[in-house]
């Protein structure tokens, strides 16, 4: 399995992870040998296999309709980067 | 005092030979001193823990004492702790002080338990020997030139160097077992949904699972008494009765049907590991079990199933971390983009980055049923090898590492070759079961666990399992020089 | 060449939850900004989220409500992308096992045809918070307090073929999720939020055109503008030779056009995936079956019983269904008034007007459905006449008491008695008698001159009948 450099630009973006370009190649090759480590799964016929996407062979508990939380904006708010009126600040968004 | 067990200084405290105060302040002297060559805490909470160790007092002198209040531990730092800072090994919550509990941390303060810091570990439990945290590599206390294992290294390291008797630690893909076989101690990693994930820092949520480090397989059993239970704010958590761990402890091993899978003996496991733990096998035959070599077959897949599910789940699991609400905000921001590239290209190390990577890759458009979906049926064929293999045995065991500690540095270039470290735990991981790591030998002075795999829920089999090893052999009394 | 527009729409709706989809938090609308997120809401690390089981509930009415397949199984997946607005970089929702599968509605066009809508879907998923962009020179203020909030979106097929079939599918749909009591349909507020995906095909291809998806209808009002302009800009576009481009556009009612969302326009890949941190989600057949003993008589089977109860017509029972508190407050007028066409009337007309006048819901009304059927009765017993009762009903609204307490204290009794009409007619004939002499000489159509000067003589209480019948025999002796 090949990775090319242009994927690594295309998985950077989605995963908002900044690759100086001279890393890319770097990046691409480590990558690849992951995926020959992965592609060793290709060996078994999984054709008739259901996916198993949860150890537990449980369902979804569900919880009653009750307002539980308190605000608590004060003390989240205490831990950001930037708030402003009970607001969080991020640069300007264009829409 | 350091050297007793966890059982031995609860039994210290209610019998007042010295209160929880003086053990904290004569454990928090020895920490303080042994860490800075260890690393093995990234925060240690000097204060809290005095505080908590006075109100234990109290509550001993009252006659209201559990049984193991004021007994000091420490936390993994993947544990939110409220008023606490909880970094999970990154620069990106090096500024977090969680508003918070996690539910492993609100039974162990139920239960008196005394904190005296944060343990170090790999950047967001992702790495198998320590070495990708924020705050540097932790040093095995049996030779600090070597790794302690991850990614809860610091919890082992700590354990091992007698500098807590116990210390809590999570297991993705091996994370409690492999550092617990490194550092030569009992590390306990139940089945999926027995702890809570409440409050514990999410790497891959399918796979995550608390769990406990110790001296030996009694207090693994105390400890899994404090931690276990249902909680209704996890949707995996499991609402069945914790039964009591020690109870059963001193049952007889006579006629155990142990299984033994021939795919854990083979390439890729180092000659001097498996002596040993052909050795201790023999010893539980010695104990009148019943040794019987079964099939794992799709087990050597294990590893490239797992790096498509953690990966996967951790790369959507670490999207939260964005520079907006709390922990690392780049101060290079011109744009909405660049809050993002920047706060997390700068927040993560770059194992985690690695990881994200690998993770967006296998769920985006094209590779999504080659890679993902493909994975998922073989997390199903590798559950169902356990499921065969349950069968016919009660236990499974094998190495729980293909070799012993290795040197820092030795594995940090090759991400394929640190990822085999999991070779024979992350199966377990992937269906669901619980596995412990016993201290079975050693190797040119290094530790060498021995794995023990259960079926669900099996919890007190494997501790019983465990103990009569332990009261067998004398491995898990051993402590590494200079820290003994 | 003759085009056809192809639409499809999907809605998304928040349910009438106390608490988010995930979390405890609550979700009344208005609160100070962040005061209603939590630490699941904002995404903090090691929070997890459990499952609302009213929202399961209300999805499952709204299943069963149009007849569709119930998802007995159904998983929460993850949206994977970045937004200021979504704290975790996932939107939790449904994906591949919707908890609502196929099901259809049908939407009475205002032509009187019926047209079903088919539903390829809904699914539960947890809404977003909102970006605020007023009041910052640099920045984008982020309030959470939406985030989590339950919806169900619901997604049609490409079943519609105007912008005036659209109004009418979303106009139904609205009054059946109040029906339902699971959404309030506030469209300000944002409750109910619908996109139109709009295309252009060849009238008589079958193939469908390239899609625009456009965003921010958030009323019945822009829905119609912004889809009829998007038509015109689609066939301006084929027609120069072009192509549509597949892209998302906003809505500007200001400019009353729809322009494209630059921001959203970068190939999304959401790498959807069952999301570990929740369990497939079975519903037990007692379960729906309680959920289906709560649903109310629907929108189409209350108008079939009007027009056979009540007599009235299809147009009149439509309207009168078109809301459930309508119909609930016309049902109770017509126990007090068993005069079921003409609480109809009263119930559209007069009552309906002033409701709009002074712009209060129903539940706001000064005058309740007993006292509007109480003065209906006055009006069939012949104790005010239809035109009185239209001050009458004034005074009600403005709170002066019921119908008897206002025609007493007003001196609004009608006049039967003939006596006392007579003696008013022979006073309007000898005070008009050129009038009388031109209507004797064949100058008839001063009948109604003559019918005024007496009801204004009786300050409108005279019975009408009875003065038409003692004016045409006066006139005509």
């Amino acid at each position: 399995m090949s990775i090319e450099d242009s994927d690594i630009k295309k998985i950077a973006h989605l995963a908002r992870i900044g690759i100086a370009d001279g890393d890319i190649p770097g990046y691409a090759k480590e990558l690849s040998n992951i995926m020959d480590l992965v592609e060793q799964m290709n060996a078994v016929d999984t054709e008739s296999i259901e996916p198993m996407a949860h150890p537990l062979h449980a369902v979804q508990r569900l919880r009653d309709d009750v307002v539980s939380e308190p605000d608590l904006r004060e003390a989240a708010q205490a831990l950001a980067p930037e708030t402003e009126a009970g607001l969080y600040l991020v640069p300007k968004v264009i829409e | 005092m350091h050297n007793k067990s966890l059982a031995e200084l609860a039994k210290g405290l209610q019998a007042r030979e010295f209160s929880s105060e003086e053990l904290t302040s004569s454990l928090l002297d020895r920490l303080e001193e042994k860490n800075a060559e260890l690393n093995a805490f990234v925060t240690i909470t000097r204060d809290n823990a005095l505080e908590q160790a006075r109100a234990a007092d109290q509550k001993i002198a009252a006659g209201e004492a559990g049984l193991l209040t004021g007994v000091p531990i420490a936390q993994k730092d993947i544990f939110c702790t409220k008023g606490v800072k909880t970094t999970c090994g990154s620069k990106i919550l090096d500024n977090f002080i969680s508003p918070y509990d996690a539910h492993t941390v609100e039974n162990c303060n139920d239960a008196g338990l005394v904190m005296l810091g944060k343990t170090n570990m790999d950047e967001f439990a992702m790495g198998s020997s320590n070495e990708t945290s924020y705050y540097g590599a932790v040093k095995n206390p049996w030779n600090l030139d070597c790794v302690p294992g991850g990614s809860s290294g610091g919890s082992a390291a700590a354990v091992a160097a007698r500098l807590v008797p116990a210390a809590t630690g999570t297991d993705t893909g091996g994370s409690i077992r492999q550092p617990a076989s490194l550092c030569g101690i009992t590390g306990i990693k139940p089945t999926y949904g027995r702890v809570s994930r409440y409050g514990m820092i999410a790497f891959a949520s399918s796979l995550d699972q608390g769990g406990v480090f110790t001296q030996n397989a009694g207090d693994a059993a105390l400890m899994m008494g404090v931690m276990a239970g249902f909680d209704p704010r996890d949707s995996t958590s499991l609402d069945r009765p914790v039964p009591d761990y020690t109870a059963t402890l001193n049952e007889s091993v006579s006629g155990l049907k142990i299984g033994v899978p021939k795919e854990y003996f083979s390439e890729g496991l180092e000659a001097g590991t498996a002596e040993i733990i052909q050795a201790a096998i023999k010893e539980y035959e010695k104990l009148g079990a019943k040794i019987i070599e079964i099939s794992l077959p799709n087990s050597a897949l294990a590893i490239p199933t797992y790096y498509v599910i953690a990966p996967a789940e951790c790369s959507s699991n670490l999207s939260r971390f964005d520079g907006v609400r709390y922990g690392y905000r780049s101060d290079n921001v011109t744009d909405l983009e660049s809050l993002y590239v920047n706060s997390r290209s700068e927040g993560f190390g770059a194992e985690v980055k690695r990881r994200i990577m690998i993770g967006t890759y296998v769920l985006s458009a094209g590779y999504y049923d080659a890679y993902y979906i493909k994975a998922q049926k073989m997390r199903r064929l590798i559950s169902d090898d356990f499921e065969q293999a349950f069968k016919q045995v009660d236990v499974i065991m094998g190495p729980t590492a293909p070799s012993p500690a290795f040197k820092i540095g030795e594995k940090t270039d090759d991400p394929v070759s640190m990822y085999l470290s999991d070779l024979y735990t992350g199966a377990v991981n992937l269906a669901g079961l619980p596995g412990m790591s016993i201290p079975a030998g050693f190797d040119h002075g290094l530790p060498v666990g021995l794995q023990l795999i259960g079926n669900y829920f099996d919890e007190a089999l494997l501790l019983n399992v465990a103990h009569q090893f332990q009261l067998a052999t004398d491995f898990h009394k051993q402590a590494p020089s200079g820290y003994a | 060449m003759e085009w056809e527009v192809v639409i499809g729409l999907e809605t998304h709706a928040q349910l009438s939850t106390r608490s988010k989809i995930f979390s405890g938090a609550a979700t009344a609308y208005g609160a100070a900004p962040n005061s209603q997120a939590c630490l699941v809401d904002l995404g903090f690390p090691g929070q997890l989220p459990v499952l609302n089981k009213e929202a399961v509930r209300m999805a499952v009415k709204f299943g069963l409500a149009i007849d569709a397949e119930i998802g007995m199984r159904s998983v929460f997946a993850r949206k994977n992308y970045f937004y200021p607005d979504l704290p975790k970089g996932y939107q939790i929702s449904q994906f591949e096992l919707p908890i609502v599968g196929k099901g259809e509605i049908n939407v009475v066009q205002e032509d009187g045809t019926t047209k079903t809508v088919g539903i390829t879907r809904a699914h539960l998923e947890e809404d977003a918070g909102k970006s605020m962009h007023e009041g910052f020179a640099e920045h984008s203020g982020i309030d959470l307090n939406r985030a989590g909030t339950p919806l169900i979106e619901i997604v049609t097929e490409p079943d519609i073929r105007s912008a005036k079939e659209a109004v009418a599918y979303a106009k139904k749909l609205h009054a059946l999720l109040l029906y339902l009591e699971i959404c309030d349909g506030n469209m300000q507020e944002g409750s109910f939020r619908c996109d139109a995906n709009v295309s252009m095909r060849p009238k008589g291809q079958k193939e469908y055109g390239t899609r625009a998806e456009i965003k921010n209808l958030n009323s019945f009002r822009f829905m119609e503008k912004a889809i009829n302009y998007e038509i015109e800009r689609q066939v301006d576009v084929l027609e120069s030779g072009e192509k549509v481009v597949q892209e998302t556009r906003l809505y500007d009612s200001d400019k009353d056009e729809t322009r494209s969302m630059r921001s959203k326009e970068e190939a999304n890949d959401y790498r959807y995936f069952p999301d570990p941190d929740l369990l497939p989600v079975e519903l037990e057949q007692s379960f729906i079956e309680g959920v289906r003993k709560t649903l109310p008589e629907l929108p189409d089977v209350k108008r079939a019983r009007f027009v056979s109860d009540y007599i009235l017509s299809d147009y009149d029972a439509t309207i009168l269904t078109d809301s459930r508190p309508l119909a609930d407050y016309y049902e109770a007028v017509v126990i007090v008034c068993k005069e079921s066409k003409l609480a109809a009337n009263w119930v559209m007309g007069d009552f309906s007007a002033f409701l709009n006048k002074d712009n209060k819901d129903l539940a706001e009304s000064p005058v309740s459905a007993e006292m509007l059927g109480g003065m209906l009765n006055r009006i069939t017993d012949n104790t005010i006449s239809g035109k009185i009762a239209k001050t009458v009903f004034e005074a009600m609204w403005a709170g002066e008491g019921d119908v008897d307490t206002i025609v007493e204290a007003k001196g609004l009794k009608q006049v039967t008695d003939t006596g006392a009409i007579e003696a008013i007619v022979d006073e309007v004939m000898a005070n008009n008698t050129g009038q009388v002499e031109a209507y004797k000489s064949g100058k008839e159509q001063l009948f109604g001159f003559f019918v005024g000067q007496v009801m204004k003589a009786s300050k409108g209480k005279a019975n009408p009948a009875m003065v038409n019948e003692l004016l045409k025999t006066k006139l005509n002796s």
